[in-house]
């Protein structure tokens, strides 16, 4: 049998009844990333030795009595997620001999739930991009179809999961770099609610609109490591107090009655034909299990772009003044203060990062705050009341996740506005602090994954499970698989 | 209103980014090309509409003044790029 | 040309909370370099602020102090600037809507009273420390003092001289020090202040280009610098010249304000809201409760000392001009209730012995040279006839060299007064017997003499003899 197909409740339920051990699972699945790295490119850095130790630590937990879904189990971490002891990059070479001296709280999670961490993810360059191409180390290349892109920022996240080299991963979510990702991989994503999950150690890129989140084979999955790492975290201000569910007790419970909303400005032109269908189909499919479906209105959909992208460059360029190569950090040595700072920072950070920095210092300057900043800031407000004003009569919102397909490396380098708006239908739910996850509903003529995405209110994360899930177990999706090396 | 080199060059120095000839052009217009896509928001009103600054509808979460952090451990200081014992080094400040 | 001094004062002070404003780390002066710190205020990547909660107390008790206005909602801010010692490359603090607005500081000048209004009093966290190495090549950053807790208070430019800056900064500082938020050190630099000086024309109502001086460390630099800056600016205009709006600092070598190297790069501080921490809100339950149990201010602690001790004016302010004095009386007084003289021992001989040795330097005196419990009993001695005054000024100056009670002292060295009027006529009588020559210059007319036997009677009874009965029997013995 080959275990790295197994999804996390498979191997657990293996695991339980001690027909395999975490000894055996992750040595399968180390012994896959060594086959297939050199095509897919995943991973910044693999940790094998800290790996097998693990496993072994969580076998002999086991062995005392212990139990839990997550123990034993070989998961991916997103580079941007401090993990002690281990090179931690934020896919930046500004960060690319730094030692992380402190778990994030995330991570601490996964660590207590046993968890066995195989290695960290290549991402975008500080999560900025949707493709994982800005990548200070290597380009990850989709699993599907090794000449296109995973999607990004948490391209490495999803292309891990698609190329099973472990069976679930934490990415985070700041635009979409979460569910775009897990659509171009054919693999499943969830953004929460913002203030869900602690971002504590977590690297910041916006620090009102980023998440972590996990991704993994099936909506199942997901939604075991979301129960590990949601909750309040005293370290974290912005996390919120609230219990969290058990997330995948309720997944099979239905979804007969439920209100589902179709945003018609998530239609457009310049859609792929494709994905459009595929879309359809899936609503069609939600309609026959039940659901209510009836179309409605996001009227500010068409000003999200612009809104996300004046304030997440501004938080970025506050967020990203500490790497001046003081405390950590590469350093450019340099007669002058002045001059190292500059000389640092313009060696260590990428084009991509570059720009945003600059584009967040303009719109804050004096004389463009208000103009742009605070502009911004207010139709974020209109942004959240289209949705607070959908979620009146309906209880979840279902799109596409992206406009396209997985496109090509390379094809939308040259124009930085083209690459943004591949974002399109992701990054409002940021700007609402809405849970959102993505998962497969159909493949295009050249056999790329499309995917669906479901948008639930505030804290209903159950809700968006229970919705995936049972189109999920009505779909047959979920069960293709990558093949090919 | 097409955006200035001396605007990005000025930019430039308040992000501490060393930007060459190159660069310096091609941010020049990239930036300009974004920045007019970003006049899109100017035409809505939001007259009487509050910013969001959070998303989160809460208030400010307290910690009670107790000292937690022991002595810091060396992890703290192990990726400095220069040092002086427990001292960052840096090139000198001139006031 | 009759010009007009318009000065504005910016004070940072740093409060005495047992932790740092957004981590736990220790605010304790004095640790070796980078020992206080973490995560959080170290800027490391991932780190996140979480308020700490007397912080907010403290500044709510320095609000309510000062009669301001204390927001129900208020907001932090980040102040973004690139300097070795801000870690994160930005300082969390407040901005648009900080924690106190209004209120004002009463100060006394030259006996007219004045007040001084505040703009506002907000919260923020320190920065580290930068020192130059030993080479000189290279500077050394220390982030102990990073994230410190500060508070951030500012005066309407309301001041007009160099002496009513000094006095404003001198009773803000009491008021601090009464308040038990911060020590108030300027030498150590838990208490700091920028002046914003500018003249105009005597009447005019606009305002002229404003200066601001740094490097003031202590209230005499504060005062040299205004006084010097304001000439400055005095000679500029009169000689036709324009001043220039810029950061001078002091210099206290040379006792003058330079022009700062020009900044080459004018920092916009691009302030925006602080996303990682959320509105903070302040009930009026939380104002009432610290209002409740506010120490006692120095202004209505001097009128209580006028109130209920009696105490003259002066009295009362100079017993009240630091906290632990004004301590120290309010213990000796409720140990034994002679107000006066009380107060005239703590401000003669003991405050006195406090300077000499030099203990006032400290910002808290925790070693009194005499218990004020014990100078109290001292003084319920004088008063109950046991001793005299003369003879308790002895027993002061053994108190304070043996540590021994007054009580113990009089005892042991059988110092007690001596007040019967046998014992002292026959002292009397014996002085009188051998000197009868001068006994007959007085009684011709001399009398200035009587203080010769006096001293003599003195004498012959070991300095005892109760000094009024003394008196008493000797001139009714001579004039007889």
């Amino acid at each position: 049998m080959d275990l790295t197909t197994l999804t996390i409740d498979e191997a657990a339920a293996l695991l339980a009844r001690r027909q395999i051990s975490s000894i055996e699972l992750t040595s399968a699945v180390m012994d896959r990333i060594r086959s297939s790295e050199a095509w897919v490119h995943s991973f910044i850095t693999v940790t094998e030795e800290v790996a097998l130790e693990r496993a072994r630590a969580a076998d002999e937990r086991r062995a005392r009595g212990e139990a839990g879904v997550l123990l034993g189990i070989p998961v991916g971490i997103k580079d941007v997620i401090l993990t002690k002891g281990i090179r931690t990059t934020a896919g930046s070479k500004i960060l690319g001999q730094f030692i992380a001296p402190y778990n994030a709280t995330v991570t601490e999670r996964l660590l207590q739930a046993g968890a066995v961490c195989v290695g960290k993810t290549n991402c975008d360059e500080f999560a900025m991009g949707s493709s994982t191409e800005n990548s200070g180390f290597m380009i990850t290349r989709n699993p599907w179809d090794l000449e296109r892109v995973p999607g990004g920022s948490s391209g490495g996240s999803a292309s891990a999961v698609a190329a099973r080299q472990c069976l679930g991963t934490l990415g985070t979510d700041t635009g979409g770099s979460i569910r775009q990702p897990a659509a171009c991989c054919g693999v499943v994503g969830i953004k929460p609610t913002y203030g869900r999950v602690s971002r504590y150690g977590v690297v910041a890129y916006a620090s009102s609109l980023d998440q972590v989140g996990p991704m993994a084979n099936n909506v199942a999955g997901c939604a075991h490591l979301l129960a590990a790492i949601a909750g309040h975290d005293p370290r974290d201000s912005t996390s919120v107090n609230r219990c969290v569910p058990d997330y995948a007790a309720q997944l099979d419970a239905g979804i007969k009655g439920l209100r589902v909303g179709i945003p018609r400005e998530y239609f457009v032109e310049g859609m792929q034909p494709e994905v459009e269908k595929a879309v359809r189909a899936a609503v069609s499919t939600l309609e026959k299990l039940g659901a209510q479906v009836s179309e409605v209105s996001l009227p500010h959909t068409d000003y999200a772009v612009p809104t996300y992208y004046v304030i997440a460059t501004a938080e970025a360029s506050s967020n990203l003044a500490r790497y001046d190569g003081i405390k950590y950090g590469l350093r450019q040595d340099a007669e002058s203060l002045l001059t190292m700072y500059q000389r640092t920072r313009a060696t260590g950070f990428g084009s991509e990062v570059k720009r945003r920095i600059m584009l967040g210092t303009y719109v804050l300057s004096a004389g463009y705050y208000d103009a742009y900043y605070l502009k911004a800031q207010k139709v974020r407000t209109l942004i959240r009341r289209d949705f607070a004003d959908v979620f009146a009569t309906q209880d979840v919102i279902v799109t596409p996740t992206a406009p396209t397909t997985a496109f090509r490396i390379g094809e939308k380098t040259s124009d930085p506005l083209q690459m943004y708006l591949s974002d399109i239908f992701t990054i409002s739910i940021n700007l609402a602090g809405l849970p959102g996850i993505s998962l497969p509903c159909g493949f295009d003529a050249q056999g790329l994954p499309i995917g669906l995405q479901i948008v639930g209110r505030p804290f209903e994360e159950e809700t968006v499970l229970r919705a995936a899930y049972a189109y999920e177990q009505a779909t047959e999706w979920h069960e293709r698989r990558v093949s090919g090396f | 209103m097409a955006l200035s080199r001396e605007v990005v060059r000025h930019i430039a120095v308040l992000a501490r980014l060393d930007l060459d000839e190159q660069e310096e052009a091609a941010i020049t217009d990239q930036l300009d090309h974004i920045l007019q896509y970003f006049e899109k928001l100017a035409a809505l009103d939001t007259e009487n509409v509050t910013p969001t600054a959070h998303v989160v509808e809460m208030t400010e979460a307290f910690r009670e003044d107790v000292v937690l952090n022991p002595a810091a451990p060396e992890e703290l200081r192990s990726n400095a790029p220069a040092r002086d014992g427990d001292f960052f080094k840096v090139p000198k400040i001139i006031e | 040309m009759e010009y007009e001094p318009v000065i504005g004062l910016e004070v940072h002070a740093e409060l005495l909370t047992q932790s740092k404003v957004f981590c736990a780390c220790s605010t304790k002066f004095g640790a070796p370099p980078n020992q206080h710190t973490c995560p959080v205020c170290l800027g490391m990547p991932g780190s996140l602020p979480v308020l700490n909660r007397r912080v907010v107390e403290f500044a709510i008790r320095a609000g309510l102090a000062t009669g301001c206005q204390i927001a129900r909602y208020s907001r932090w801010a980040r102040k973004n600037y690139f300097y070795p010692d801000l870690p994160k490359g930005y300082q969390i603090s407040q901005y648009e809507l900080p924690l106190c607005l209004g209120g004002a500081v009463e100060i006394e000048v030259d006996g007219a009273s004045k007040r001084v209004r505040l703009t506002r009093i907000h919260m923020e966290e320190d920065t580290g420390k930068n020192i130059h190495d030993a080479h000189g090549d290279a500077s050394l950053v220390d982030f102990n003092r990073c994230g410190v807790p500060l508070l951030e208070i500012v005066s309407e430019p309301d001041i007009r001289s160099a002496q009513e800056a000094s006095a404003y900064l001198r009773k803000l500082r009491i008021i601090l020090q009464y308040l038990e938020i911060c020590d108030g050190n300027m030498e150590e630099g838990s208490f700091r202040c920028d002046a914003n000086v500018s003249i105009r024309p005597l009447g005019a109502a606009t305002l002229g280009t404003k200066v601001e001086i740094k490097n003031m460390n202590s209230f005499r630099a504060v005062e040299r610098a205004v006084d010097y800056e304001i000439k400055r600016q005095r000679e500029v205009l009169d000689g036709g010249g324009r001043l220039v709006q810029e950061t001078r600092l002091w210099d206290p070598d040379r006792e003058v304000t330079r022009s700062m190297r020009t900044k080459e790069f004018a920092d916009d501080y691009r302030y925006f809201p602080e996303p990682d921490l959320l509105p903070l809100e302040v009930s009026d339950d939380w104002v009432a409760e610290v209002r409740r149990t506010l120490p006692e201010l120095p202004d209505t602690r001097r009128q209580r000392f006028v109130r209920e001790f009696g105490l003259p004016q002066y009295d009362a302010e100079v017993l009240t001009q630091r906290k632990d004095v004004s301590d120290y009386y309010e213990a000796a007084v409720r140990q034994y209730r002679n107000p006066k003289a009380l107060s005239n021992w703590i401000m003669g001989d003991l405050l006195r012995l406090i300077r000499e040795r030099k203990l006032d330097t400290a910002l808290v005196i925790h070693d009194w040279p005499v218990a004020p419990e014990r100078l109290a009993a001292m003084v319920e001695l004088i008063d109950s006839g046991e001793i005299s005054g003369k003879i308790a000024k002895a027993v002061f100056d053994e108190m304070v060299a043996t540590g021994k009670t007054a009580v113990q002292i009089v005892s042991e060295q059988g110092l007690t007064q001596i007040s019967d009027e046998g014992t002292i006529l026959a002292a009397i009588e014996q002085v009188i017997a051998a000197n009868a020559d001068k006994v007959a210059q007085y009684r011709a007319g001399k009398d200035k003499l009587f203080g010769f036997f006096v001293g003599q009677v003195m004498k012959a009874t070991q300095g005892k003899a109760n000094p009024q009965k003394l008196s008493e029997l000797l001139r009714a013995k001579l004039d007889a």
